[in-house]
């Protein structure tokens, strides 16, 4: 040892301030976050089914190199409530330094893993180091000793010094282990003067592990081994200053396996008593142990009294106690097989309605073998368990989740027989028509287009599915080389009614004869009766569920009945326009200046305006997606699979609160996949701004005062009884001519991947999880939303900063402020988007796309507003007169023309 | 005690400001950055501002002599990315020694120059060792999370060579800073271990992490208290943040730390976040006006500017520094030190 490591030792400070006061200082660990111990920390728990000596599992994925697996066993550890991973590869058979440094180097990629510091296991040094040198955060080196004699000892202390690891010291010298009380404490207090005293190693950063040896196994030798331990715990504690006590419990009861009644009972009271003692860390598998006030009376006094070494006879009467104790057989659930046993068709139908695709190949092949041409499999077999689902979904026996499994089986079936048909070069399968479905031009969402094309297809339809963003001309093109039968457009956001209104007239221009069928959240039955209808003289029809679809499809292609459906049809949506544009007429409406009049008023003198915290723009790209879960609102979820319902009372519903089990079960193993894989990538950016309010209903966003940018708001027209306010959401920032100066935040969220993602299962003919992966990125953003709209109350924005209210509240919105977005009724202008994304660079910074149309890109994706005024509130605009329309376009400088665009579905008629 | 640890009982110290930010204000041609020496070298060398020590010296003393005038009591060496590692992109790893040594002798010089001036406030040299383009516990690939585009002895033998030439240049301090991955700081901190026992010197070491975003973690995503603790094994002079956010944004990190370690605290924000061309345009007045508030809660000794600062900035931070006194890390050492005794 030299002198520049004695004398830094004199001089030094523990760094961390701990309890200075009291002279204790306590361990502090970190993974991604800290692990500090305190006067008040509980044992801390090591997870240890990572390591190859233990787990013949984790032993066996090593060997195999399948990372994955394993990593999933550490992911389950920490989930599992490990504070701590012991990691070991320890093993013959293996390359332990290369496993070692592979394993830590894909646990460090993973957030949810190495949030929790990681003890590096092995009694190599070359492995130790290893990983030493790829782990960022503060770690436990498992173990070193004074085995091999103290100048090794003090040279590996001091290295793991040098990398910032606290260390596990065993009790074992030159002589051997330390197996009694009094080579135990001599031992320990001699690794201890030598850390501490030659080495300058943190007293707090040391943690002796004093074997813990089994008991009860008979011999006279071992039935002190607990109490030693026990007693050994004690004395250190109270000798070594600030030092931590650890061990591997299991090893305890180890002339019990095979008896988890009386193992579990013994890890318990050792323990409770070594806890005591002062052991604070601890090797211990959770699920082996009982709670010590629940182990029965008697096999509690039986194992005390050979944990604590209290009668002569102890292990004998424990031994006699355990063989009463009956051996009970843990069975695990068995799926019903029973249906196996059925005949073929059967076999095939059940498969399809219940949506098992486990041995659809299996069955299609013996279908194959039996039939002449390998298309009757799907044209006879299939096709007759599809109608069966068919039959049981139009009855509303089945549900949309159910029917989307279906059509998965039915797909898996056909794509394992198609190579025969193929060789076979029969005749194509002949379909009962064919529809072309595409998300119009500017437009990205496309999951309820997704899972009407997968019902129609369940039905013998064929599908020509354009995808997204899809412009009119190529529908055009598509549907003449095609041949189509039917043309089915989607669309989420207001500009898409638009569009569709183009394609009818240039369907009109060019003599198509094919229905159209509308659908999608934006549309509805009176925009398609008043707008899209009249432009195209064959038949149109809004179709907004998955179920009518199919019967939508079939009426108006069946050959017989088709001419009078249509007529219907056309008279009924002729009707229902004529009764849509009276209603419009009967309302009436106040000048944009009379409105201006009766605005919301907020008395600025006393308003408290809050400055945020933290001005300018951030941006918030590591986030990981488990914290949005509690986020999620569940409802919107269970509606886009057509179940109706809240959450979670739809769980119990009479009606479809099985399925809604089903569906949320499904919904959480994939959450669990796509959190643990990362595979779907949360990012936001937002900023807050001063403001103030201009000409009544702009907003002027200032930086120090000077205008970077103008949001534009619009106003209430309807005309309310009197003392009924015309909001304007300008309304809810100070007016500039008040003199205070004000703040708005605005904002965009988006998850990232989702599309790929679903690509991925839709290429495996999987569209029940291409879906569920959709509809969970939707909510993923939302939660995002509400998350990141917490955290700007609370923190960022800090008007809020006492705020407390549970999760339902906030998905109810029981908070102060307001986060509107535009296209949603109190904005329904998706111009202000364009605003938002030049002042925050969105696209640049997280890249988020605006299309066209101002659909954010990708779908997944909410931005908008940040009004923290308490007395600011969600509204719906409702319709607008042409002198706002007028008055818009001039305040923000664009054409009347491109304001009527815009603003159209918000216009009053006439 | 060092002088320096003297100087930092007394008042908060003041760190200078962006190099880069400054060097663009010269426009150096490619012929510049070559001068006559490099004049012939095979790959282009513009933008490499570490190499204007060799061939601008004049320039790096002007500026060094900027921060000093601005009342800065701490100046960095322009070796932000003078390691093996770093200089790689330009073949120039051979040069890493003498980049080091000559850019910590023009700082010291400049700065003994400014000491002789003002006794009473003596200057000092940080060599600064910056993260350099590699990362040791992320990977580069995306579709191999496992792999590592560089290794902890990688990094500690570049960094090794780089400590020994800043500490024979004569710089006063080490500074390693801007930290994105801990792993790669730990091994700086690592290799300035060695080379302290190997030279049998003792020489203050500060530590500057970077927070990137509003997770408030870095970028290899541990928090700023976990930072703390994965460093703290190494009894540094100070820990702190720098760059990626302006002052306002950094300050609830710096809370995060102050009130959990004993080593004296800084921070050298940005001049706040960059606008649509990259600029930063927060104003020396600005910037001083949200220093004020970390002075006004006691949380600072050391305190500078990062990108975007100019000797304006400093020259206000330090005028805001001047009024208030430095954060009382101090007397907790000294309470401890009894404790200990």
């Amino acid at each position: 040892m030299n002198n520049k490591a004695e004398n830094m030792d004199k001089n030094k400070v523990s760094p961390l301030r701990g309890e200075v006061g009291e002279g204790r200082k306590y361990m502090q660990l970190s993974g991604l976050e800290p692990l500090i111990l305190n006067e008040n920390s509980n044992f801390i728990n090591v997870g240890e089914r990572t390591n190859v000596a233990g787990s013949r599992k984790f032993l066996r994925l090593i060997k195999e190199e399948k990372f994955d697996e394993a990593l999933a066993i550490a992911r389950h550890q920490v989930d599992g409530g490990a504070q701590i991973i012991d990691i070991n590869m320890d093993d013959g058979l293996i390359d332990g330094k290369a496993s070692m440094v592979r394993f830590l180097n894909l646990i460090a990629a993973e957030p949810d893993i190495c949030r929790v510091p990681i003890m590096i296991d092995s009694s190599k040094w070359e492995i130790i180091e290893a990983g030493l040198q790829v782990v960022q955060g503060k770690c436990v080196v498992n173990s070193i000793s004074l085995k091999e004699g103290e100048e090794s000892f003090v040279w590996q202390a001091k290295q793991i010094k040098r990398y910032g690891a606290a260390v596990i010291i065993m009790a074992f010298d030159e002589v051997g282990q330390a197996d009694n009380y009094q080579r135990r404490i001599e031992i320990a207090e001699r690794s201890y003067r030598v850390l501490v005293d030659k080495v300058g190693f943190s007293a707090e950063d040391i943690i002796f592990d004093l074997n813990i040896f089994p008991v009860a196994t008979g011999m006279e030798e071992h039935k002190k081994n607990a109490i030693d331990f026990i007693e050994a715990t004690r004395w250190v504690r109270q000798n070594l200053p600030n030092v931590s006590v650890s061990g591997g419990v299991s090893n305890v009861s180890f002339s019990f396996r095979g008896n988890n009644t009386v193992r579990e009972a013994m890890h318990s009271v050792f323990l409770f008593h070594a806890i005591q003692a002062g052991m604070n860390i601890g090797i211990v598998n959770p699920a082996m142990l009982e709670i010590y006030d629940d182990i029965p009376k008697d096999l509690l006094e039986l194992v005390e009294d050979v944990i604590l070494d209290r009668r002569d006879d102890a292990t004998e009467r424990l031994l006699d106690f355990s063989e009463t104790i009956a051996k009970g057989t843990k069975k695990g659930r068995v799926a019903d097989e029973s249906w196996r046993e059925n005949s073929l068709q059967e076999r095939i139908t059940h498969a399809l309605v219940k949506g098992i695709d486990t041995y659809i190949i299996k069955d299609a092949e013996e279908a194959r073998l039996n039939a002449t041409e390998p298309i009757e499999v799907i044209e006879g077999n299939l096709m007759i368990g599809m109608n069966v689902v068919g039959d049981l979904f139009g009855a509303g026996k089945m549900f949309l989740p159910q029917v989307v499994k279906s059509a998965r089986v039915m797909k898996k079936a056909v794509a394992y027989l198609n190579p025969f048909i193929e060789a076979g070069k029969s005749e194509q399968q002949r379909a009962l028509g064919k529809v072309l479905m595409a998300t119009v031009k500017g437009d990205v969402h496309d999951i309820g287009k997704n899972i009407v094309s997968v019902v129609l297809g369940c039905n013998n339809y064929e599908i020509v599915d354009l995808g997204v963003m899809v412009p009119p001309e190529k529908i055009i093109e598509t549907a003449k080389k095609e041949n189509v039968d039917i043309i089915g457009l989607s669309g989420l956001i207001t500009p898409s009614l638009d569009e569709m209104v183009y394609l009818a007239k240039e369907m009109e221009r060019q003599n198509f004869e094919v229905p159209l069928l509308i659908g999608g959240a934006t549309t509805s039955k009176a925009h398609t009766a008043v707008k899209i209808n009249p432009e195209y003289k064959n038949a149109v029809v809004h179709v907004n569920d998955a179920s009518r679809a199919v019967t939508v499809v079939s009426d108006l292609l069946n050959k017989d009945t088709a001419n009078e459906y249509v007529l219907n049809l056309k008279k009924d949506y002729d009707a229902f326009r004529e009764k849509f544009l009276k209603r419009g007429k009967s309302k009436s409406y106040i000048s944009l200046r009379e409105a201006r009049q009766k605005k919301f008023t907020i008395d600025w003198d006393t308003s408290n305006i809050v400055q945020p915290k933290e001005m300018g723009i951030q941006v918030l790209k590591q986030l990981s997606l488990k914290e949005l879960v509690p986020f999620i609102d569940w409802s919107p979820f269970f509606r886009s699979w057509d179940l109706h319902g809240k959450f979670p009372n739809i769980l119990t519903d009479d009606r479809v609160g099985e399925q809604a089990i089903q569906l949320y079960e499904d919904a959480n193993l994939m959450l669990k996949e796509i959190i643990a894989k990362q595979l779907l990538k949360p990012k936001a950016i937002f900023g807050l701004f001063e403001a103030n309010t201009i000409n009544d209903d702009d907003i002027s966003i200032k930086k120090k005062g000077k205008e970077i940018t103008i949001f534009r708001t619009l106003r209430q027209q309807l005309k309310k009884r009197d003392g009924v306010q015309n909001i304007a959401l300008a309304d809810f920032i100070a007016p500039e001519e008040n003199g205070k100066t004000d703040y708005m935040g605005t904002f965009c969220v988006a998850i990232f991947g989702a599309d790929e993602l679903a690509r991925t299962y839709r290429d495996k003919e999987d569209d029940y999880n291409a879906i569920m992966v959709q509809a969970l990125a939707d909510r993923f953003a939302e939660a995002f939303a509400e998350y990141l709209h917490k955290q700007v109350r609370t923190k960022h924005w800090g008007y809020a900063n006492d705020e407390d209210i549970s999760n339902e509240d906030l998905i109810k919105e029981n908070y102060k402020g307001i986060r509107p977005a535009p296209g949603y009724p109190a904005c329904p202008d998706h111009l202000e988007k364009e605003t938002i994304w030049d002042l925050l660079n969105v696209e640049e910074i997280i890249g988020v796309k605006l299309t066209e149309s101002l659909a954010m890109w990708p779908a997944a994706a909410v931005s908008g507003f940040y009004f923290g005024n308490p007395a600011s509130k969600y509204f719906g605009l409702g319709k607008i007169k042409d002198d706002q329309v007028t008055d818009f376009a001039n305040r923000k400088g664009i054409t009347k023309e491109k304001a009527n665009k815009w603003l159209q579905p918000n216009i009053a008629d006439i | 005690m060092s002088k320096i640890k003297q100087e930092l009982e007394k008042r908060i110290l003041v760190l200078d400001g962006a190099m880069g930010t400054m060097l663009q204000q010269y426009n150096f041609s490619e012929e510049d950055f070559r001068g006559e020496r490099f004049k012939d070298f095979p790959v282009s060398l513009k933008g490499n501002n570490d190499l204007l020590s060799i061939t601008q010296p004049k320039a790096l003393k002007e500026i060094h002599a900027k921060y000093l005038e601005a009342r800065a009591d701490i100046i960095e060496t322009n070796t932000f990315s003078s390691t093996t590692i770093a200089m790689a992109d330009y073949q120039m790893e051979d040069l890493v020694y003498e980049l080091n040594y000559e850019s910590a002798k023009i700082a010291k010089e400049v700065a003994e120059e400014f000491t002789a001036k003002e006794p009473h406030k003596p200057r000092f040299v940080a060599g600064s060792l910056g993260p350099t383009n590699r990362t040791a516990s992320m990977s580069p690939d995306v579709n191999d999370p496992g792999f590592r585009a560089v290794t902890f002895d990688d990094l500690r033998l570049a960094y090794k060579l780089q400590t020994e030439a800043l500490i024979d240049g004569g710089v006063d301090i080490l500074l390693v800073e801007t930290v994105f991955d801990t792993l790669n700081a730990k091994a700086a901190l690592f290799a300035i271990e060695e080379v302290k026992e190997e030279k049998n010197v003792d020489i203050p070491i500060m530590l500057s992490g970077t927070i990137t975003d509003a997770s408030g973690r870095t970028l290899s995503g541990q928090t700023a208290e976990a930072f703390l603790i994965s460093t703290a094994h190494i009894p540094l002079l100070s820990v702190g943040f720098n760059c990626a956010l302006g002052a306002n944004l950094l300050q609830p990190h710096l809370e995060a730390i102050a009130s959990k370690t004993e080593f004296a605290i800084s921070a050298h924000p940005n001049a706040g976040l960059p606008n649509a061309f990259g600029e930063y345009d927060e104003t020396a007045e600005e910037m001083a006006a949200q220093i004020e508030e970390y002075l006004k809660k006691n949380l600072i000794n050391i305190i500078g500017g990062c990108c975007g600062t100019t000797p304006a900035h400093i020259k206000a931070i330090a005028e805001v520094a001047a009024k208030y006194k430095p954060r009382r890390h101090s007397e907790l050492v000294s309470e401890s030190h009894q404790n200990n005794d």
